[in-house]
């Protein structure tokens, strides 16, 4: 079991022998900056023989170099040029001796010409001032030329003013940053007074010169050298500093041409290579194509309540990405906005199904088909109790905020839904493994509450047979004419003791066979396995919904708790069967997952979905008549005659179901006649189909963008009593923006 | 021979400004580091990059080192956060990148055929998540427990354990798959 392991630690093992150039290069830069991050510990050798004191001119030089702050510079300047301006106005002061009228324009004009000179050393200072900030970058960026070696010496009078407080900086920096005793301090600031007093053009040459030698280290050693971290921070800090360093290297790389130029092309390359692994896996099927009535009249599916699909490409949206087409199900798109259709009368049938035809907002010689039913809520206090077993994913991939967090808060926001005679278990696997809360009426939300609030992200899979022992855990709960469902929560990462997808597909659909339903909620991106979760839903006929925010948990375990978790109609399978007098082409809009066999219809043994109480499904169809210039398909020179029966009718909608819990199913007949008024809630679903198919980058839409969906939708949006339809709308215009050239 | 200093001591002293113990302590652990960069990026050039501005900026980062982690496994932490770092510039390139036109397309296509040439270690690295390729290095590559490597990537010994359970998983997938 371990030999994949072994293979991939062997392979490990086998790593390149360092280059020994390279790593002569690194440890010396990293020596160089070691030295001038701490002050070398190392004497400076001295640049005269004479001591330091001897001497009036020396003395006179260091009093000069030391004097060098900006006050002390505009003061002498000032001095100076005053006495200059005295000098060259004194003749005329002695020639024209007006004493009153001219003093003040003397001392106007004496001040007046200094100006420049004082903004000279001003300048000086400002560029004191960018050394001091941008540390030795400005250096760096100067030597980094290696073409022109000869450039910094030419630069070297204009850079000496500008370099002259380096020392300054490193030496006194030094000591604050390292915890040294004071006596290095001292000493320091000893050497850093003796350094000054040398010309600074040797420090600088000193330092300079080992850069020189390299001058393809130069990119890197800016990155060295862009150390100044302000003050000594905690690790974390200081690590985000190195990163913020390394950014600013690659930042300045560019500047500096030539040698770093192929390196970049590198990093490019590298990371085109490494793409980033994403282990999403979604339930891939091509879109429905265009159907010729005359060839294939019948078509059936099973409907389908989940929302997952919306929820993920509103998170993918959120962050700034577009969804992958294939991450695009137009009809769980559809069906995630609560519609107004017509309530089913008390006594019937549990559904009603209401026809609309209308026009096709994206293209005018075709016609839309909208399919709508409606569950009917029975009402609240007539429920049957519920048993719910609670199986929860604590595999480590579940400590992130918007997974076991969430799934926690979401929890407490169902818990005030249910009822005293409600029973709930929580089954936990991988880490803390097993049954974690045995079935507890829901009234006790202390033990409920502190049993969640205790699962802990974390820890190997256990392997343990988590589903099974959630089933037998609801086998072992009351039975009295209860709704049992498993809830699976998790992040895609189904290690529940059943590996193969297929076994664990039987295996639910057995379990479904006993009674008790599968639904499952997922949580986070990026290990998200769609296909897995739809067909476990589909397998236990539940539904698959993605929470992402608090707000979608909102929706799911408290608008539509009822929806969820009673189910009214099980194994509801639609099939449609077309005229082919009045409808030559069509097509339907989503529901791939979902396509039935045509004698899968009539086949009670075939698994279809469910329709939750008081939950609305709805399919579209795009038909076109014979005739129309929107014909895909030309008709068969030796094709079949098509009968022209006189009926106006469209086509023929059959719908087929089971009351819970029987195995026979009981037939609904409308013909589909083309009238109808479109109400807000079609044109609304209208928009949404047109939203998924641009997201799918659909060929049928024609010229119809962005623009056009969102004015349909927003003209369609209704009372929107939740706020639904206005975040599909800023959705469509953050797609429009994103998918913007 | 004499015996040898240990690396807190070293490290310790390095940080108080010996230059000597800092470049002691450098040379042992280069080629440590490099490998571990190596087996992270999965690109020799690139570790060698990388190695290299981790000692420049390692004088600067060890003033912060405070002993409170041993420091082999703070270098490793330094290092795994210089390779998340590489990454994240890197998909910001990519990202950049896209949508360069022909030109780019043309780069792109030729990269995906390099890409098809390359071994199994780079294939099967490259299939594994960030998270996932840094726990191997450090569990498979550099051998450490799967507490230290919990302790390098801050994360809790149980999720190392389980990152472990899942490369297993995901390289079974790759042999049934490879095996097709």
């Amino acid at each position: 079991m371990t030999d994949e392991l072994d293979a991939l630690k062997a392979a490990l093992k086998a790593i390149p022998a360092p280059d020994p150039d390279a790593k002569d290069a690194a440890l010396r830069l990293a020596m160089e900056n070691f030295d001038r991050l701490q002050g070398s510990t190392d004497a400076t050798r001295l640049s005269q023989d004479r001591p330091n004191a001897a001497g009036f001119l020396n003395g006179v030089r260091r009093m000069l170099k030391t004097m060098t702050t900006r006050p002390a510079l505009a003061a002498t300047t000032s001095v100076a040029a005053l006495c200059i301006g005295l000098f060259v106005a004194w003749p005329q002061l002695q020639q024209s001796w007006q004493p009153p009228l001219v003093k003040p324009k003397v001392a106007t004009q004496a001040i007046t010409p200094p100006a420049p000179p004082a903004q000279g050393p001003a300048l000086a200072g400002k560029d004191d001032a960018k050394a001091l900030g941008q540390g030795e970058t400005a250096v760096a960026t100067n030597t980094a030329t290696p073409v022109t070696p000869t450039v910094p010496q030419a630069d070297q009078p204009a850079t000496t003013i500008a370099t002259v407080p380096n020392p300054v900086h490193s030496n006194t920096v030094a000591p604050a940053k390292t915890p040294a005793p004071d006596t290095t301090a001292t000493e320091q600031d000893a050497t850093s007074l003796d350094k000054l007093a040398e010309a600074p053009a040797t420090g600088l040459a000193a330092k300079q010169a080992p850069i020189f030698e390299k001058p393809t280290l130069a990119p890197k050693t800016s990155a060295g050298l862009a150390y100044s971290e302000p003050q000594p921070a905690p690790p974390a800090a200081a690590l985000r500093g190195f990163a913020a360093n390394q950014t600013a290297s690659l930042q300045n790389a560019p500047t500096v041409a030539g040698t770093v130029a192929p390196a970049d092309q590198g990093l490019a390359d590298q990371s085109v290579l490494q793409p980033q692994p994403n282990t999403e896996a979604f339930s891939t099927a091509v879109p429905n194509p265009v159907h010729v009535t005359a060839e294939e009249p019948v078509s059936t599916f099973s409907v389908d309540v989940d929302t997952a699909s919306y929820s993920v490409i509103r998170s993918s949206l959120n962050a700034g990405q577009l969804p992958p087409p294939e991450a695009v199900r137009i009809e769980e798109m559809v069906n995630y906005f609560p519609y107004n259709y017509p309530a089913p009368e008390a006594g019937g049938a549990p559904f009603t199904d209401t026809v609309t035809v209308m026009p096709t907002p994206w293209n005018p010689n075709t016609s839309l088909v909208h399919i709508a039913l409606q569950g009917r809520m029975p009402a609240t206090q007539d429920r049957k109790p519920l048993n719910l077993v609670f199986l929860i994913d604590t595999s480590g991939s579940m400590e992130d905020a918007n997974k076991l967090p969430l799934l926690k808060q979401s929890f407490a926001l169902m818990l005030p839904k249910l009822r005293p005679e409600d029973q709930i278990a929580i089954v936990a696997y991988a880490g803390n493994a097993g049954e974690v809360l045995a079935p507890t009426s829901a009234t006790n939300r202390r033990a409920i509450l502190g049993a969640i609030n205790n699962l802990e992200a974390g820890g190997s899979t256990a392997g343990a047979e988590g589903l099974a022992l959630a089933y037998q855990v609801a086998g072992q709960m009351p039975h009295d004419g209860r709704i049992s469902r498993v809830i699976l929560a998790t992040d895609g990462d189904f290690n529940v003791g059943i590996d193969n997808p297929d076994d664990l597909k039987t295996f639910v659909a057995k379990e479904r066979e006993g009674g008790t339903y599968l639904s499952v909620l997922g949580f986070g991106r990026g290990n998200l396995d769609d296909a897995t979760m739809q067909a476990l839903a589909q397998n236990g006929n539940g539904t698959a919904s993605y929470i992402d925010t608090l707000a979608e948990a909102q929706k799911v375990l408290v608008d539509q708790l009822t929806g969820a978790l009673f189910p009214i109609a099980d194994d509801v399978k639609i099939q449609v069967e077309w005229n082919p007098a009045q409808v030559a082409e069509y097509r339907l809009i989503g529901y791939e997952t979902r396509a039935l066999k045509r004698e899968d219809f009539n086949n009670d043994k075939v698994d279809a979905g469910e329709i939750g109480a008081g939950l609305q499904v709805t399919a579209l169809y795009e038909v076109t008549a014979p005739g129309s210039p929107a014909l895909l398909n030309d008709p068969l020179r030796y094709g079949t005659h098509t009968e022209t029966t006189g009926s106006n009718e469209l086509g023929f909608l059959r719908l087929r179901y089971k009351d819970p819990g029987q195995s026979v199913s009981k037939l609904i007949e409308t013909p589909i006649l083309p009238h109808g008024e479109a109400s807000d809630d079609a044109r609304f679903a209208a928009a949404i189909a047109g939203f998924g198919q641009l997201l799918q980058h659909s060929t049928y839409l024609g010229n119809w963008g962005w623009d056009q969906a969102i004015a349909l939708a927003t003209s369609a949006r209704g009372p929107d009593q939740f706020g639904y339809r206005i975040e599909a709308v800023n959705l469509m215009r953050l797609a429009q923006s994103l998918s913007a050239p | 021979m004499l015996m040898e200093t240990d690396d807190d001591t070293l490290a310790r002293a390095a940080a108080s400004g010996d230059r000597a113990a800092f470049g002691l302590l450098l040379a042992r652990h280069y080629d440590r580091v490099l490998g571990l960069a190596f087996r992270l990026t999965g690109s020799r050039a690139e570790a060698q990059d990388l190695t290299q501005d981790i000692c420049a900026a390692l004088p600067a980062k060890l003033a912060q080192w405070r002993g409170e982690a041993r420091f082999t496994t703070w270098l490793y932490r330094v290092t795994v956060n210089a390779t998340h770092d590489l990454r994240r510039r890197q998909s910001t390139r990519s990202r950049a990148a896209l949508g360069w036109g022909d030109w780019e397309l043309a780069r792109q296509d030729e990269i995906a055929t390099q890409a098809a040439t390359l071994d199994w270690l780079t294939e099967a690295m490259q299939r594994l998540s960030p998270e996932l390729r840094d726990t191997v290095a450090l569990v498979l590559g550099e051998e450490l427990t799967q507490a230290a490597a919990g302790e390098v990537l801050g994360v809790s010994e149980g999720t190392v354990a389980w990152r472990m359970s899942e490369v297993k998983k995901r390289l079974r997938a790759m042999a049934a798959e490879d095996a097709k």
